[in-house]
């Protein structure tokens, strides 16, 4: 089963990290890379990334035919999609334990989302 | 393997008998199972224009032996260790493959220390013949996930000691359990996925067969093998008309029964009643019984409910389980109607497993649609429609719930 795990960003988790000394940042970004390559290596992991700042958003419209974009960000205060796991594991108790590992998860910033099989059973 | 059909099917037969003769010869499971799967590669490359050999496993043996003291080789290399001439000589060829060489690999493949997803990887490669790419196009991965699981798989299986040669008769037993579930598994995932852009997928659900031929081949007086088998098969039968044209799903009573594959129901319910009328009866069994008594009926409206109900209810006390406890109401409601299903759904809802499932949702949309409700059917077909992590269940669903939108 496929899971997509989402890493949201809010304005407290924003300031804890902007708190953070250069030494703190680096060591939080070897945790995500260890947590990467052991997913990687237990082959449960499909691809991860890490989304570039929110103010470099932009929303794509089209009307009347022509393709409009305007810049973001979208409101300061709301939470933010900041990086995502897609990830092919088990169960969906083994997808939420390795989302509980995310150090987002302690500010309630991390969702597990099930993917759509394309499939199905005869009913 | 992109070769010719019977060239492929030639080496996927060859495949565990060469495998376990490497692991005979030079033990280590791991280099052996990717010296053959080397050696399986360029059979694929070079038959197709060469022809095949007179002797075609000893060709793949002696290529993957080639291939292994390649290996072996850059590992004592790698070590700084100077090689001795010693080194450098083949060591003595074993004995060839047992009869049940194919089933010691079975069994080392779904061994306990592994993940699913890994034993079913590791049994496509070492006892299917299937490449990486393959496997990782049939499961919709990418192949590097799926090259991870394998080399994950068996540096647990060297790491856990597990050794090449058949477990104890009790531990057996155990352990053939692992072997039946992954090939099931494998089974569903070709089973579920014959809809939508899956044209590009190796056929897991014949595969699957294949595989349970083999195993049912080596363990004739198995019970729980040949319902397997026969489970896969009268399940298999009715693949051609469960899909629309258009990948839709065609429920089980909407069903033309003449695309049924015949000759697979034959085989099928011969093997089922041999089996119950020789063997302790298990899980494997009911079910294919269950799949006999459907593909028998001529008609939907002809399906013998009351003999499915006797079977499901015997199946709940050997093998309970939410999905079980379902498909009996549903034989409920065939035999005592409608209202009959629905108090036991009632009852059963909050149990877990099936709280918030979104079967229950279609059953109950099912079983209020044939009480004539047809507004408390829409809503729990929605209902289901929302809760379904299947995109065919999805559009069957929705398409279930528009049916039944409010008459103007």
């Amino acid at each position: 089963m496929k899971y997509l795990v989402l890493i949201y960003s809010n304005p407290a988790s924003r300031e804890i990290w902007e708190s953070f000394s250069d030494e703190q940042q680096a060591e939080g970004f070897r945790y995500y890379n260890a947590l990467a390559e052991e997913l990687a290596a237990n082959g449960e992991l499909i691809v991860t990334e890490a989304l570039a700042d929110a103010s470099l958003t932009k929303r794509v419209s089209v009307r009347d035919g022509q393709t409009v974009t305007s810049d973001g960000p979208f409101a300061e205060a709301k939470e933010l999609l900041a990086g995502f796991f897609l990830l092919d594991c088990d169960t969906p108790e083994r997808a939420v334990e390795i989302a509980a590992r995310l150090p987002e998860a302690e500010l309630g910033l991390v969702e597990v989302r099930p993917i759509l099989q394309l499939g199905g059973q005869e009913m | 393997m992109s070769a010719p059909a019977g060239i492929e099917d030639l080496l996927r037969e060859l495949a565990p008998q060469v495998l376990a003769t490497l692991v005979r010869r030079y033990g280590d499971f791991g280099t052996c199972e990717d010296a053959t799967q080397e050696a399986l590669l360029a059979a694929a490359l070079q038959w197709p224009a060469a022809g095949t050999p007179a002797n075609p496993r000893g060709w793949l043996t002696t290529v993957a032996s080639r291939r292994w003291i390649e290996r072996w080789r850059q590992e004592a290399a790698r070590r700084r260790r100077e090689e001795t001439a010693a080194a450098l000589a083949p060591p003595d060829p074993g004995p060839g493959p047992a009869a049940d060489d194919t089933l010691t690999l079975l069994l080392l493949c779904c061994h306990p220390s592994l993940t699913e997803a890994s034993q079913v990887a590791l049994t496509l490669r070492a006892v299917g013949g299937l490449t990486t790419a393959e496997i990782a196009r049939a499961f919709l991965v990418p192949e590097a996930t799926v090259a991870q699981r394998i080399s994950r798989a068996k540096q647990r299986i060297r790491a856990s000691g597990a050794e090449f040669r058949l477990p104890s008769e009790a531990e057996r037993a155990e352990r053939l359990g692992a072997v039946l579930q992954v090939l099931y598994l494998i089974f569903n995932e070709g089973y579920t996925a014959s809809s939508g852009p899956a044209l590009a997928r190796v056929e897991l659900s014949g595969e699957a067969i294949r595989l349970t031929r083999q195993l049912h081949r080596l363990l004739p007086d198995d019970g729980e093998v040949a319902g397997l088998l026969a489970l896969m098969l009268l399940t298999d039968a009715r693949r051609p008309a469960r899909t629309g044209p258009d990948g839709a799903l065609v429920p089980l009573a909407e069903q033309d029964r003449a695309r049924w594959d015949a000759q697979a129901i034959a085989e099928g319910v011969g093997l089922i009643t041999r089996t119950l009328a020789s063997a302790p009866v298990g899980p494997y069994q009911l079910q294919a019984a269950i799949a006999a008594v459907h593909d028998e009926a001529a008609r939907f409206e002809d399906t013998d409910w009351d003999q499915i109900l006797g079977l499901y209810e015997h199946l709940g006390r050997l093998a309970p389980g939410p999905m079980v406890e379902l498909n009996r109401i549903v034989a409920v409601a065939m035999v005592h109607g409608p209202e009959a299903g629905l108090r036991q759904l009632a009852a059963a809802e909050a149990r877990p497993g099936l709280a918030g499932h979104h079967r229950l949702d279609a059953v109950r949309a099912h079983l209020l649609e044939l009480a004539g409700d047809r507004e408390g059917a829409r809503v729990a077909y929605r209902q289901a429609a929302r809760r379904t992590l299947s995109l065919a269940e999805q559009r069957y669903l929705e398409s279930r719930a528009a049916r039944l939108r409010p008459l103007q």
